[in-house]
């Protein structure tokens, strides 16, 4: 069963923690090869114009906190290269932090912690990600072999070091396929999403319905200006400039989706390129602080955030980490699935995401795993992911995190609700979640 | 939050401070070492840059005599300036001598280098930042030279004083670079950086200041060994034979011709001259060196090219303040928007750039890569300068800023509109500039809540290469933000001229007659290649068809109505042709069509016009140049400018008005100011009111 770590809200010391404002890159679509940013040029691409909006300078910061898991060579540390390349001064502290899909989340709840135990007034933290980046890496048994050519001294050494060369030693290992693999058991995160529509009995038509509709509200949304505020135009070095999530696919239904072939267990497979989050780059930032440094300099916070929790479990199911990580927040704030007024669910999958919906209706997952005394019942569709997720806007890993607690709290704005889970599945078998109330 | 921006730097600094003086000189200091070093420092006193002049030389020759009694086991030279070695000889000191004069100094000179070139010691020059001219003459004559890696930057430019180097740099820089390389650095007057100094051997090693040490120590024990020479190629040392040096100077005399023709400039020819006569003996080109510069000192082109170069000193000297401005608002992204904000976040600024579309953000910052590489900024400093460049479409930056800039269209209703948008969102000490060409400040700080804060920058288009900004001052601008502004166009490297609102401001005032004159010869039926040579053997840089296609046609149109609207003065009519023009779209270059057909950025010209005969030469020549200083006048009259030295100094740097001849007032007063006032009389008789002497000539 799940071990938890969770944060202590009834302390009575515990400084209340704003999230003041966030912006984000648009997540733009990976086409095969690099894109046009790095993880820290959409760091800064998206940072510049949230620090330029701010009534404060930029070098008050007492931190810098950012997600990555794709760090590229050039970027070691990159949450230090951004704060640097943001103008935030030399003395910046700034680190990295890596919890795989939930990296962008684990940077607010780091802030999170230092600001409720009065380390820290104001903190800039984001994620990362270009995920169009990951490197191709060389064979182990390439490297064996570069390594005996290098290490031979003599001509008579390397001609035969040169002898044990094989032409597969050239054949690359994509990076981003090992990283979506998981070690353990195995799986890669697309076979884990075909265990839990097996498991809860989840259907291709359901998964694709899913899809379609979530495609739909992220278009929908783009039409109403939803991301007015939350999403700062990209410009590369080319003058070509990216204003619009590029994932979304307006003309997406149940039909078409139908068309597509399972990406990873074929024939039979349930999980397509279509019901799946999309590859993309995209980073995103937001700025907490303290009560003190909200009345010092004026700010105007959006959300509170009242609690977080990391939680984990078996990584053949890790699409369950919603569940297993928001459950023990609704405990302790004695709060029902219907108290909350908006949910934000990383769409890793489709299928995963109906899957969590329907281990909270389950009496005997919630039972047994949860040791809840009932079913928590069904949370309703109409406030998930209200202006779509990850299967159109795209999964950039170290980022997404981030972003749906950026724009949980945005919504809760714009419809004028109170209170907001944001909560993700993470590869490897965990989960987070983080609990929002509107200011 | 501690303090510690730019702890680098601050280190070094403290650094610097281990060189101890001795006091017994002006401006060297002189250490020797545990390990019998002699470290010479060059540090001209009250100056923030080492220039030689006949003390600085005396001085060092009294430390070569100290040598003497207790000889050290080597000399090192170095500067103690942080921005560079030396910046070159003091030009302004051999305005009030004669050539006589001029030969002793030079010839002194000689005698010290050359002595320095002899010493039985080793001699290391260690050069960083700027090397140029007498500077780099010095280091030449040291055995060694090792280049500390950052901004260093070596070079003679001594081609754009009308001379050449003096002080033996022509004969030892062919000796060390070969004669191709070095005839080529010396006739353009461009520098070699960084790595560039490595490949042309004018440096031994090129080091990072922590290394400074382990290469003195290793071309010591190298000087002990005699491994150290370097020596030319033999394809290097072809060129530099008899046969060679009377092909190539051919070469070299054709393109000099085409970028400074001989009859304007003699320096380049002189050069090529002494090269190809002397090139092969190193003392008798020692000789004919020192003789041929003290001759092209006496020169008008030189001398008027010195004073030039005072004029430029004279300007920055203007600006009295330390700029403040760290952070930039501008407004509009188009031609002229876009590239003020790639400047000036290449210079290090931080920018926000807004535009209501943020196609031509992108477009700003797209170009910012080629304007840096142009500028040998490396890849990173270019990203940086793009990470300080920062879009904003929402305009958010304007809280933020010291500065917000406007360059939105030539409109007085938008201009007005943003301004007053944007002056309650101003910080305190902020100060609001207008780009604006042609609307009078005046009508734009009636609507303000704080008209003190308004001032006009004035940047000419392209922005990277003009060296001028007009700083507009309306009546009630406060003489901080005036100065404030001065400053910030000083530290973005760019030469601010100081200026009243008047129509047209100065540049645009004395241009525009030149323009229109030429506009309405085209009229009479001369021909358009025809007009622009005579401007161009006149010396400007292009011909005023060229220009106004240039400048845009619909641009010069816009500034000739409202000077004819605002101005007493008579102007001349603008032919119906051109309002056509501007109508059609045909605007000029930006449109590919305007008085020319442009491709690729070039007008296509039929070739270089019929050769003019003396009569129709000065004819055009007195119609096109005339008008221009009559509008000067009038300006000088007005006060637009401080005084006669800044408006030669502007017209120079803004028009390329032939620098040779030091300036449109100065160029006037060598004519005779009764000659053309009389001139413009006879003009006025024969082609209208337009010509008339305006009154300021009598105030000259």
């Amino acid at each position: 069963m799940s071990n938890s770590t969770h944060s202590a809200p009834q302390d009575s010391k515990a400084q209340p923690v704003y999230l003041v404002d966030g912006a984000r890159t648009p997540f733009i679509k990976a086409r095969g090869r690099p894109g046009p940013f790095t993880p820290v040029d959409l760091a800064v691409q998206c940072g510049r114009p949230l620090l330029l909006r701010q009534p404060l300078p930029r070098s008050v910061f007492d931190m810098v906190i950012l997600g990555c898991v794709n760090v590229v060579s050039e970027e070691m540390n990159p949450a230090r290269v951004a704060a640097l390349r943001l103008g935030m001064g030399d003395g910046m502290p700034a680190f990295t932090v890596q919890i795989n899909c939930g990296s962008g989340m684990q940077s607010i709840d780091t802030a999170f912690r230092y600001i409720r135990s009065g380390d820290a007034d104001l903190i800039l933290a984001g994620g990362a990600e270009a995920l169009s980046h990951a490197p191709l890496l060389f064979r182990q048994q390439a490297v064996n072999w570069f390594a005996e050519l290098a290490a031979a001294r003599s001509a008579s050494g390397r001609l035969r070091a040169l002898a044990g060369f094989r032409p597969s030693y050239l054949k690359p290992v994509i990076g981003l396929e090992r990283g979506l693999t998981d070690p353990v058991v195995a799986m890669n995160m697309g076979q884990t999403a075909e265990q839990l529509a097996h498991l809860f009995n989840i259907s291709r038509e359901q998964a694709d319905a899913y899809a379609a509709r979530s495609q739909q509200r992220l278009h929908q949304a783009q039409q109403d200006e939803v991301f007015e505020r939350e999403i700062e135009p990209a410009f590369a070095a080319d003058g070509k400039v990216y204003t619009y999530d590029d994932g979304v696919r307006p003309d997406s239904s149940v039909e078409r989706l139908a068309r597509l072939k399972p990406a990873f267990e074929p024939p039979f497979g349930r999980v397509t390129a279509g019901n799946s989050s999309q590859i993309t780059d995209g980073a995103c930032w937001v700025i907490l602080a303290s009560e003190k440094a909200v009345e010092h300099h004026g700010l105007q916070p959006i959300a509170r955030i009242l609690d977080s929790e990391w939680a984990a479990l078996d990584p053949a199911v890790m699409g369950l980490g919603p569940v297993l990580s928001s459950t023990p927040i609704l405990q302790r704030h004695a709060l029902a699935l219907g108290d909350i007024d908006l949910w934000e669910i990383n769409e890793a999958f489709a299928a995963q995401v109906l899957a969590c919906l329907r281990a909270w209706n389950d009496r005997d997952f919630c039972q047994s795993i949860l040791k809840l005394e009932q079913a928590a019942g069904q949370l309703d569709e109409d406030i998930l992911n209200v202006h779509g997720g990850a299967i159109g806007v795209g999964h950039p890993v170290g980022t997404s995190g981030n972003r749906i607690v950026l724009h949980l709290a945005n919504a809760l704005r714009l419809l004028n609700k109170k209170r907001g889970i944001a909560t993700e599945c993470i590869g490897g078998g965990q989960g987070g979640a983080m609990l929002l109330e509107r200011v | 939050m501690t303090d510690n921006d730019n702890l680098t730097r601050r280190l070094e600094s403290r650094h610097r401070e281990l060189a101890q003086d001795t006091g017994q000189f002006r401006h060297w200091r002189v250490y020797r070492d545990d390990s019998q070093l002699l470290w010479v420092y060059l540090d001209r006193a009250r100056s923030e840059v080492n220039t030689l002049d006949g003390e600085v030389l005396d001085e060092f020759d009294t430390i070569l005599d100290g040598l003497e009694e207790k000889p050290p086991r080597a000399l090192i030279l170095r500067s103690l300036k942080p921005r560079g070695f030396c910046a070159g000889a003091d030009v302004g000191q051999f305005a009030d001598l004669n050539a006589e004069q001029i030969a002793a100094l030079i010839g002194q000179g000689h005698r010290t280098l050359d002595r320095l070139e002899n010493l039985a010691q080793p001699t290391v020059a260690v050069i960083h930042g700027h090397c140029l001219g007498g500077g780099l003459e010095v280091a030449l004559a040291c055995r060694f030279r090792i280049g500390l890696a950052g901004n260093l930057e070596a070079g003679f430019p001594e081609i754009r004083l009308g001379l050449h180097p003096g002080l033996g740099g022509t004969f030892r820089l062919l000796e060390r670079s070969g004669s191709v390389t070095a005839m080529r650095m010396m006739l353009t007057g461009s520098s070699a950086h960084e790595r560039q100094l490595l490949t042309r051997g004018l440096v031994d090693y090129l080091v990072e200041e922590r290394h400074l040490e382990g290469a003195v120590k290793k071309l010591l024990n190298e000087a002990v060994t005699g491994r150290s020479q370097r020596h030319l190629s033999w394809i290097q040392r072809l060129a530099n034979s008899y046969p060679a040096r009377q092909i190539l100077s051919r070469r070299m005399l054709a393109a000099a011709e085409r970028s400074a023709p001989a009859r304007h400039y003699p320096a380049p020819a002189a050069l090529v001259e002494l090269w190809r006569r002397q090139g092969g003996n190193r003392g008798r080109m020692q000789t004919a060196e020192q003789e041929s510069f003290v001759r092209l000192t006496g020169t008008a082109a030189s001398r008027n090219l010195v004073r030039v170069f005072s004029l430029r000193e004279g300007l920055l000297q203007a600006v009295k303040e330390e700029n403040r401005i760290r952070q930039v608002h501008i407004i509009g992204a188009g031609a002229m928007g876009g590239d003020i904000a790639a400047w000036c976040a290449l210079q290090g600024l931080q920018v926000s750039l807004a535009d209501l579309k943020v196609e031509p953000i992108a477009a700003a910052i797209g170009s910012l890569g080629g304007l840096g590489r142009r500028r040998h900024k490396s890849a990173i400093e270019i990203r940086n300068a793009r990470d300080r460049l920062i879009p904003d479409p929402r305009g958010h930056g304007v809280e933020q800023a010291d500065l917000v800039i406007e360059a939105v269209p030539e409109n007085l209703q938008i201009k007005t509109s943003i301004h007053q948008a944007v002056e309650p969102r101003l910080k305190d000490g902020a100060i609001l500039a207008t780009n604006t060409s042609s609307i009078p400040l005046e009508k734009l700080a009636t609507l303000l809540q704080r008209p003190e804060r308004l001032v006009g920058i004035h940047f000419f288009n392209p922005v990277a290469s003009m060296q001028v900004v007009e700083i507009v001052s309306h009546q009630g601008t406060s003489e901080s933000a005036r100065q404030q502004a001065m400053a910030f166009s000083k530290a973005i490297g760019k030469l601010p001229v100081a200026v009243k609102s008047y129509p047209g401001f100065l540049v645009n005032r004395a241009l525009t007659p030149y323009l229109l004159e030429a506009a309405l010869l085209l009229d009479e039926g001369l021909d358009r290649e025809l007009i622009d040579r005579v401007a161009v053997e006149f010396g400007m840089p292009m011909g005023p068809l060229e220009l106004a296609d240039q400048v845009g046609l619909d641009i010069c149109l816009d500034v000739a109505d409202m000077l004819r609207n605002l101005l007493d003065s008579p102007m001349a009519e603008v032919p119906a042709w051109m309002r056509e023009k501007v109508k059609k779209g045909e605007l000029g270059r930006k449109t590919g069509q305007g008085i020319y057909t442009w491709q690729k950025g070039k007008a296509q010209k039929q070739g270089k016009g019929p050769e003019p005969d003396a009569g129709t030469r000065q004819a055009c020549q007195d119609r096109l140049i005339l008008p221009m200083l009559n509008a000067c006048a009038e300006c000088y009259r007005e006060r637009v400018v401080s005084g006669p030295e800044h408006l030669d100094a502007a017209l120079i740097f803004a028009t390329g008005f032939a620098p040779f001849r030091g300036g449109p007032i100065h160029y006037a007063q060598s004519l005779g100011l009764e000659t053309v006032r009389q001139r413009l009389s006879e003009l006025a008789a024969a082609h209208g009111p337009r010509f008339e002497p305006d009154a300021g000539w009598q105030e000259l």
